[in-house]
């Protein structure tokens, strides 16, 4: 099927040098723009180059997993075999997993590590708690990176606004871990302070009968467990927004050309300028092709004289047809004019939309042809 | 078929079948776009709705002609016409809290609770607080009547299953308190189909499907809540004359196209014809995998969606549901 080259993406180079030097690229982007997708296309074009790359997805596409020749993709590297030069495993991120392993590594002892590891509290925290599992994404991230087995790390993030939570994870466990609920608890209980636990205790109470005592006591037993671990989840959580801010960490903003996709890429290239982060590159998904130029109106008034004209009602469709792809290419266009400006030096790649979703490792070095020269 | 949209008792049985409507869909499937649609749908049916969004959805206002959306419902302008009503809020977790600790005589507490900071340690801790605050807050309104029917614009797909099992993890967590009876209350609506059912929504392509028959399941299974019939959001129309041949097709009109001209147009009907055909195989698919009926909605190709292209999609939408009243009667 014909398509017209895209225009307005940047020289192929751009993109290739991004994938021979970055040691992390981390691909965000709001649901349902093919993100899973992307990171999979570029850790496929990176092993193709010769690097040995882990690609850690968050969403668990069982047609990713296929795609990649995997039965499933585990929570620990699984290598997949194929003929590139370089290597590509996958893993799929497991946060309650990695929060256990975290857990048992900075406990003193084995028994502090089973007294939190049953903790009710910790229970919750760790496996549904809304920033656990981008905490731990990028816990994963630092483990792969620091790890001599790869040489390119590629995270799929979770839907956008829960991936801003990502950048902010390991700072907000950290401060959860400092909190002054927490202090309070554990300070030794005299003198001013143990007038602040007097004054602590009587609010605890109170809020005890809103949300149920039982939580309270196992909030307070599992600050109580931590006592001394968290200095070593706060030093992590400064190695993690450190190798955030790095060179050798790329941002990868994936968007669909879709109006609400690209007010939400937006949204998030705001936010990461906001954090000092540049976008190193964004990737436009499932563009349509404008048959020519994305000017909807010639065809518009063909289709309008031809069913008023006898025999005109089947060319009247094709004509039809043609405005409708094009009316989508010309507003896809103008949807991403604003994002293009305000990502700057980025390197841009439009991919163009495929009638079918991609399945196989086929599949994905094929659309991994369109992010780079080969 | 449809008639007159004021004698319409079929669509009207639809519509009050449960109080409350939840509207979900993984991101970018029009979910909110759906939602809208569905809102003035019933209010044309005759109903008084109220559409509710959470936190951090955009374009709802926009879409619906009206200001912005706050907490204190907000009157949605329609047509003439419509013989119900249409007002819209959104229900933020923390006006929820507030609302319900002053409900409840503790208002104190909840100025306690968020100057020390104890509001941000128990709602990290307890996994779906938040979520609880504002099901809660629905849980009222549905049992006070504030409308006859409530539509809810819920989180994307993976989040709303987490939204609705968010009293399900409370009322294990918390065996006592306010908090705990709360849950309990959420989740007698939820499991009630005559109160609560969900509508899900979403295009008719293969990921996209996939994840709705993941969701769809996993919403039965884990939440026990009832399920309505699925959205299915951008149906490319088919183009008859696309079955002809280009070449009839030119010489039936009298037309001599050129070399390019007929490439470039035999190139675009093909685009149109495979895109056609693979979203009706999805939707083929769509009926073996779920057993739900399903309520289709042609694709815009226009940009910026606008009010007027939002009345069609409602009566659209009211065609297919007498559509679908039809199947379920013979």
């Amino acid at each position: 099927m014909p398509t017209t080259p895209p225009e307005e993406t940047t020289d192929p180079a751009d993109m290739t040098r991004l994938i021979d030097t970055a040691e992390v690229i981390i691909c965000c982007g709001s649901g349902g723009v093919g993100k899973t997708t992307t990171a999979a296309v570029i850790g496929l074009a990176a092993a193709g180059r010769g690097r040995r790359v882990a690609v850690v997805t968050i969403d668990p596409a069982r047609r990713l997993a296929d795609a990649l020749g995997l039965a499933e993709i585990g929570s620990e590297p699984a290598r997949i075999d194929g003929t590139w030069p370089g290597e590509l495993s996958a893993l799929m991120l497991d946060a309650k997993s990695t929060f256990d392993s975290l857990v048992r590594r900075y406990a003193a002892n084995e028994a502090q590590a089973a007294g939190i590891l049953a903790n009710p509290f910790y229970r919750n925290i760790s496996g549904t708690l809304s920033g656990t599992q981008e905490y731990m994404a990028s816990e994963k991230l630092y483990e792969l990176h620091r790890s001599d087995d790869f040489d390119l790390v590629v995270v799929d993030t979770p839907p956008t606004r829960n991936a801003l939570d990502f950048l902010e994870a390991p700072e907000r466990l950290s401060k959860f871990l400092n909190h002054k609920l927490y202090r309070a608890v554990t300070a030794p209980s005299r003198g001013v302070l143990k007038v602040v636990n007097a004054a602590t205790g009587a609010v605890l109470r109170q809020v005890g009968k809103v949300v149920g005592s039982e939580v309270i006591g196992d909030a307070l037993a599992f600050f109580s467990a931590f006592e001394g671990m968290e200095e070593g989840f706060r030093q992590r959580a400064t190695a993690v927004a450190e190798l955030f801010a790095d060179p050798a960490t790329a941002f990868v903003l994936v968007t669909a050309p879709r109006e609400d996709s690209v007010a939400e890429a937006r949204f998030f290239a705001g936010r990461l300028s906001d954090d000092g982060i540049e976008v190193r590159a964004l990737i436009v998904n499932r563009m349509h092709p404008p048959f020519g130029e994305p000017d909807p109106t010639a065809d518009d008034r063909a289709a309008d004289r031809l069913s008023d004209a006898p025999g005109g009602e089947a060319l009247a469709d094709y004509h039809r047809a043609r405005a409708d792809l094009r009316r989508l290419a010309r507003d896809e266009r103008s949807n991403l004019s604003e994002l293009t400006a305000q990502v700057g030096s980025a390197a841009i790649v439009h991919v163009p939309s495929l009638a079918t979703d991609v399945h196989d490792l086929e599949g994905l070095t094929r659309v991994g042809r369109s992010l780079l020269v080969n | 078929m449809a008639g007159l949209r004021g004698e319409n008792v079929d669509s009207t049985q639809f519509f009050t079948a449960s109080r409350l409507i939840i509207v979900a869909g993984k991101g970018g499937v029009g979910k909110t776009t759906a939602g809208a649609a569905l809102a003035i749908a019933a209010a044309r049916s005759g109903l008084s709705v109220l559409l509710v969004e959470l936190e951090g959805t955009t374009g709802l206002s926009r879409l619906l002609g009206c200001e912005p959306l706050g907490y204190d419902p907000v009157e949605v302008p329609l047509d003439a016409e419509t013989t119900g009503s249409l007002t819209a809020r959104m229900i933020t977790p923390d006006q929820a809290l507030l609302d319900y600790l002053a409900d409840h005589g503790l208002k104190r507490v909840g100025r306690a609770m968020v100057s020390s900071g104890i509001l941000e340690i128990v709602s990290t801790a307890t996994p779906g607080i938040r979520d609880l605050l504002v099901l809660g807050k629905i849980r009222q309104l549905e049992t006070e009547r504030a409308a006859d029917l409530i539509i809810l614009d819920a989180p994307a797909a993976g989040h709303a299953i987490t939204f609705l099992r968010s009293p399900t993890g409370i009322a294990e967590a918390a065996t006592s308190g306010a908090l705990h009876t709360q849950a309990t209350e959420a989740l007698a609506m939820l499991g009630d189909p005559s109160r609560a059912r969900v509508m899900l929504v979403t295009l008719p392509e293969e990921t996209p499907i996939n994840e709705l028959v993941d969701t769809a399941y996993s919403l039965e299974e884990d939440v026990g809540v009832m399920l309505g019939p699925v959205v299915v959001n951008g149906t490319w129309p088919p183009l008859p004359g696309l079955d002809v041949e280009l070449e009839r097709a030119a010489s039936e009109a009298g037309v001599t196209l050129s070399d390019d001209e007929a490439d470039s147009l035999r190139a675009a009907g093909a685009y149109r014809a495979e895109r056609t055909a693979m979203q009706q195989s999805q939707l083929e698919r769509l009926g073996d995998e779920l057993p739900l009926a399903t309520l289709n909605l042609d694709f815009v190709f226009t940009n910026e969606l606008e009010t007027a292209d939002l009345s069609r999609l409602a009566d659209r939408l009211l065609d297919e549901i007498d559509a679908l009243d039809a199947v379920l009667s013979d």
